[in-house]
């Protein structure tokens, strides 16, 4: 029973918010900063490719300053189309510039517990579980490790998330909390075990890996190396920038473009002077700094406008953009957490963002709320429906039905309306019954949300991974714990 | 007229103007005024304005980190008059602050180290990546009454409780007092680990701070 996958293609409404003449500004600015300020790449392993490419490095400040052309042929060599491979081959993903896919937001480290309403700390029970969910539910196309592990030693908690996401689902999996060599190592040793052998997994990357780069202008060391051996193996590998205007960018948003971008082609460059022709992805989640608090926002209208932005910039790029949307500052499921992740993912999407993450984080990325997930996978519904746009043609112009109808009268009882009322949306969890039944329950979509997340819980049985593949997977993570 | 050039001083702080307010610092030394009168009377009204406007929400973070700089660039022109008098001003207490190794996320920590360097503490930021005995070594070599550990992945918090232990070690506590803070980190965890303190954010800090030196 292959579980189908909701995504948007072919859309039907545009944006326009930079003129190619702008996109060319930010690019040649891009490459001047890179040129002239230069990015930081703490890596030994890092800078000797850099080197070795005639690029100027600094060993004291682990500075790399390259010239415009080596950035540009490198990024040259990047696969514009690939796929992210699932367990499950109808699940695979083609990033093809034509379709948009869900994730679970990632690394939440508190869970509000979806029996008890309790906050508490986050644990690897979570993980699988929210997996289980998240392969249920057709919104969601991929997994991000939802939150983290904390009762996992904290050198392989890496590692027992990604297995408890492939044991309890047949979606592609991709990782933000693998940040060392040695973790990338064994995680590429168990994505080859699902994948059945390092030449297979080559041809069907069941695993992908996203890492972020240290804004303003460097990347960490950790995450390069770990990126490194990614690529080596051929899983597609993406550096996300999170710059944010007023704190580690400058204050207008042309500039905040500029210095993430700076990071980020800087990163994929590296990684195609390394391993050519590698699958890479461009991604970020810029933001405007809190004027009060210095917080990280997850909302506003810049928030919105990168959203909308950047895939302008992966696009002249060529490579596959993986945006931030849902990340809501809101505290709980409320107005905030609606709007900040309505408006997000709407600008993401009309602009055709490859990979969208992700659904169920609140508190700016550190509070997992179910009831939020499926919130979430209902406002990205709204947001597919209207991707649709209005056709116009014939048939729905419908003049036969209107005239047949004529006025007054009304369009209940005709085939046409029959047969086109499916393509009408339907609500899951927006409230639209009479006053008089709510006043009597006074429930709402929260409730539905947790119920529904309840029910999966309880009766969702995911195609099983073999457990000889557990057993290894197990094995490989069980090394690295002696 | 010292009252105009102190009321100069003040505003240097509030418009966050580094060389204006180090020029100024220069006049008042030209002039023979007392270093710590200047500071007092000049440089911490503009500091303190700018204070008690962004607790009213008219300021915001980037005018109080400028009125800080501003401020810190007067001290630095009138230090070598202050310690050839013998007049040290008197500061809060020393804080020795950090993100913990393997860590790299330096805006919350930084922020924290500001205001607190704002408030009247003498502060050492150690950066990012911090190892657990530089925060020992260092809290020793400046008799810090602070410690400072920010950490903001579950799987670096748990070294906070290494810098607790550390310190315990070497006998520096219960003198020397542990905060810590970052996005995981809760009241819960800093108990758990015998911190002293924790806060959620700057402003919480500075207060926590003062608690623990008993200058509030
Ligand atoms: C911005 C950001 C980054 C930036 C940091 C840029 C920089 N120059 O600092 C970048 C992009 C580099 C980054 C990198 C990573 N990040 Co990050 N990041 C964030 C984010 C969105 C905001 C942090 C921030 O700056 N907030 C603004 C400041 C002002 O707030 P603050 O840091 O919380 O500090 C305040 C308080 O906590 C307190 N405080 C802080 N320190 C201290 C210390 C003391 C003593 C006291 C008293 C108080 C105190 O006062 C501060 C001021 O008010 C958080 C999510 C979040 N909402 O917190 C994730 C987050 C912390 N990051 C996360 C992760 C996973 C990573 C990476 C591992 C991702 C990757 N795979 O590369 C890497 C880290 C690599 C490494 N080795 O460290 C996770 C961690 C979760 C977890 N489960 O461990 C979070 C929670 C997001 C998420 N869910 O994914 N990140």
């Amino acid at each position: 029973m292959v579980r189908r996958i909701k995504s948007i293609s072919d859309p039907r409404i545009s944006l326009n918010i930079l003129s190619p003449e702008d996109v060319q500004r930010i690019h040649t600015a891009t490459l001047d900063i890179i040129e002239s300020v230069g990015v930081r790449f703490p890596s030994h392993k890092a800078l000797d490719i850099w080197e070795a490419h005639g690029a100027t490095v600094d060993r004291d400040t682990m500075v790399v300053k390259a010239p415009g052309h080596l950035i540009e042929e490198a990024l040259k060599k990047a696969p514009p189309v690939y796929t992210l491979a699932a367990r499950d081959p109808e699940q695979d993903l083609p990033l093809d510039g034509n379709h948009v896919y869900v994730g679970t937001d990632g690394c939440g480290v508190q869970v509000i517990d979806l029996e008890t309403g309790e906050l508490r700390r986050s644990r690897l029970q979570d993980v699988a579980e929210i997996a289980r969910v998240a392969d249920y539910v057709e919104e969601i196309a991929f997994h991000w490790t939802p939150v983290s592990a904390q009762d996992c030693p904290p050198h392989t908690r890496s590692l027992h998330e990604i297995r408890v996401i492939w044991e309890n689902s047949t979606k592609h999996v991709q990782t933000e909390s693998i940040y060392s060599e040695e973790e990338a190592r064994a995680a590429v040793e168990m994505a080859a075990v699902i994948a059945g052998g390092k030449e297979e997994l080559r041809k069907r990357p069941v695993l992908s890996i996203m890492q972020c780069t240290t804004p303003p202008l460097g990347q960490d060391g950790g995450s390069l190396e770990a990126a490194l051996v990614a690529a080596e193996a051929g899983l597609p590998v993406g550096f996300m920038t999170m710059t944010s205007c007023a704190s580690t960018a400058p204050a207008t948003l042309a500039g905040n473009l500029v210095v993430g971008n700076a990071e980020v082609i800087s990163a994929l460059a590296l990684i195609q002077l390394a391993h050519p022709g590698a699958p890479v992805f461009y991604a970020a989640a810029q933001t405007a700094m809190d004027l009060r608090t210095g917080g990280y926002t997850g909302g506003g209208p810049e928030d919105f406008l990168f959203g909308g932005a950047t895939n302008v910039l992966a696009d002249f790029y060529n490579v596959p953009l993986s945006m931030g949307s849902f990340a809501t500052g809101a505290k709980e499921p409320n107005w905030q957490a609606g709007v900040d992740n309505s408006l997000s993912t709407l600008m993401a999407c009309i602009s055709m963002s490859d990979m969208l993450l992700g659904v169920g984080l609140l508190h700016g990325s550190r509070i997992w709320s179910y009831e939020q997930m499926l919130m979430d996978c209902e406002i990205f519904d709204i947001v597919y429906h209207m991707m649709k746009g209005i056709v116009v043609n014939d048939e729905t112009l419908a003049l036969d039905v209107i005239r047949a109808v004529g006025p007054g009268g009304n369009f209940l009882a005709q085939k046409h309306t029959k047969k086109h009322m499916r393509e009408l949306w339907v609500p899951q969890f927006m409230d639209r019954r009479p006053y008089s039944e709510w006043e009597k329950k006074r429930d709402g979509p929260r409730d539905w949300a947790r119920e529904k997340a309840r029910k999966i819980l309880a009766t969702h049985e995911p195609e099983p991974l073999d457990p000889k593949v557990s057993a290894e997977l197990k094995r490989i993570i069980a090394s690295l714990e002696k | 007229m010292g009252d105009e050039l102190f009321q100069a001083m003040a505003q240097s702080v509030i418009d966050g103007e580094v060389e204006e307010a180090q020029r100024l610092a220069r006049e008042a030394l030209e002039q023979g005024i007392d270093p710590l009168e200047a500071i007092n009377k000049g440089f911490v009204v503009g500091v303190n304005y700018v204070g008690d406007q962004y607790a009213a929400g008219e300021m915001f973070l980037p005018d109080l980190v400028l009125a800080g700089e501003a401020m810190k660039a007067a001290v630095g022109v009138l230090e070598p008059e202050l310690a050839r008098r013998g007049t040290e001003r008197e500061m809060l207490g020393t804080v020795v602050i950090g993100t913990i190794e393997g860590d790299i996320h330096d805006i919350g920590k930084t922020l924290v180290a500001t205001m607190l360097s704002t408030a009247g503490f003498k502060v050492y930021d150690l950066g990012v990546d911090v190892p657990v005995p530089t925060f020992v070594e260092k809290a020793r070599e400046v008799g810090a009454d602070i410690v400072g550990v920010s950490a903001l992945l579950t799987t670096t918090m748990v070294k906070q409780r290494d810098v607790v232990e550390a310190l315990d070690d070497a006998g520096l506590r219960p003198r020397v007092k542990v905060i810590v803070g970052g996005a995981p980190v809760t009241q819960g965890w800093a108990d758990e680990i015998g911190a002293d303190g924790y806060s959620e954010d700057a402003i919480g800090a500075v207060a926590l701070a003062k608690r623990l030196v008993g200058a509030e």
